[in-house]
């Protein structure tokens, strides 16, 4: 690999990492609260959820951009306190990546949730266990294998992010260009060649993350069955 | 100990379950066809359901009325429910030991678990799985047990072995207990009283022999 592919695959992998690092306890949360509660309106939530699965990314990156941007409620007041700006750098690549793999992450969790008898909650429960460590040491390590395939589905997601991206952090070679945005460079500037080998590189990514995902999945239902 | 259970009312999807007993020192069988609403009782006296109104004490210690409900976790009630529900990603050790381990040597000298505890629990055999739960409630010490038909899902063959399990914990672990099932050579085996429920109501309370 060039050098310069090296910094793409090495900028793209990181923001993807630290992407899915920075959702997991938000998504965690949400997941369980969907899994284990009924109320009034709980339909809406899960549609605002799952919304950008369905929106264009393009629109969902229009909104992120006027939230994070300089004059955005987010962005503004970033910059005043901070002096830390968003839109156009690599912390927009995070954002973009973020709000389009959380919805993944969700789902996954809240169906491993969903898997976990509560009864094994309910007697955790009587044994005089509090709800924290019935989550830590019951819930959480039998939803495990669902959680992580869900992480893994939500890392490829971020790694393909392209829409979203290109509207709020740019595709600023060495700055912002992932791995999609590099390659929609290449093919616009006609090396095509080049073009391949990324769309290569994304390839055996995409495959190792998913094939590692589904694996997860069937060693979950064999222990269910056990 | 006492446990007292007046006027629990809970609808349940056929009927409203209404309930009031005394269950004092001994076993007390909870007899009654399948959908009478015995497991539901047991929910409640565990705490894992709250009852539309009534009272449930232990002793002085009020557990459920009007303005009072006590969390499962601070009740001190041992439930082993009828699926044993132990902790499939634990080994049988962290399974007995998962609420403490108070009573831990006499439970285990008792159900005699000590050869059980290193192994995996998806390992275990019907009647060893019932032993593990078994001990598992008992090793907090609680101040009542509950048991939801402790012989179902055991092969029959077992279910004698299980059974004088249960006898030594009767005799050698005393410990109020409520022992749900519809057959009843089993309450005749260990039982000292009997409370029959028929739809959600108790319809006879008497004792054994």
């Amino acid at each position: 690999m060039s050098s310069e592919e090296l910094q793409i695959l090495g900028l793209t992998l990181r923001t993807a990492a630290l992407s899915t690092l920075l959702i997991l306890p938000p998504a965690l949360a949400t997941a369980w609260v969907l899994a284990r509660y009924r109320w009034r309106g709980k339909s809406l939530i899960e549609t605002l959820v799952a919304l950008p699965l369905v929106m264009p990314p393009v629109a969902t990156g229009l909104i992120l951009l006027e939230i994070l941007g300089r004059r955005g409620p987010v962005g503004g007041w970033l910059h005043r306190t901070f002096g830390v700006d968003i839109v156009f750098t690599w912390r927009a690549v995070v954002a973009a990546m973020m709000v389009m793999s959380f919805p993944l992450l969700v789902r996954a969790a809240r169906v491993a949730f969903e898997e976990v008898n509560p009864r094994l909650e309910q007697i955790a429960r009587t044994l005089g266990a509090s709800s924290a460590r019935v989550f830590v040491t019951i819930t959480l390590p039998l939803a495990a294998r669902g959680i992580i395939s869900g992480m893994l589905l939500a890392f490829a997601r971020a790694i393909g992010e392209f829409g979203a991206t290109i509207l709020v952090a740019g595709n600023i070679p060495g700055r912002t260009s992932t791995l999609s945005l590099a390659i929609y460079n290449l093919v616009q500037l006609g090396r095509d060649r080049e073009a391949f080998r990324l769309l290569g590189i994304a390839v055996v990514i995409a495959f190792i993350a998913v094939w590692t995902a589904e694996a997860f999945l069937r060693r979950t239902n064999d222990a269910h069955r056990a | 100990m006492t446990l007292i259970v007046r006027d629990v009312v809970l609808p349940l999807a056929d009927f409203t379950l209404e309930v009031s007993a005394t269950f004092s020192r001994g076993t007390t069988a909870l007899y009654g066809p399948s959908g009478a609403g015995k497991t539901t009782l047991l929910e409640l006296i565990a705490g894992i359901r709250k009852p539309r109104s009534g009272f449930i004490g232990m002793d002085e210690r009020v557990v459920v009325d009007e303005n009072t409900f006590v969390p499962p976790r601070h009740r001190r009630v041992g439930y082993v429910p009828q699926d044993d529900a132990l902790f499939p990603h634990l080994s049988v050790r962290q399974n007995v030991f998962y609420g403490g381990e108070a009573n831990g040597d006499d439970v285990i000298k008792v159900l005699e678990i000590e050869p059980l505890l290193d192994r995996s629990v998806r390992k275990l055999s019907g009647g060893e799985r019932k032993r593990v739960a078994l001990a598992r409630a008992l090793v907090t010490r609680p101040d009542v047990l509950l048991l939801d038909e402790p012989l179902s899902g055991v092969d029959l063959a077992l279910r004698d072995r299980v059974l004088e399990y249960l006898v030594r914990v009767r005799d050698e672990l005393p410990v109020p207990t409520i022992y749900v099932t519809h057959h009843m050579q089993e309450v005749e085996a260990i039982c000292e009283e009997i409370v029959v429920l028929e739809r959600g109501r108790v319809v006879e309370q008497r004792t054994i022999g």
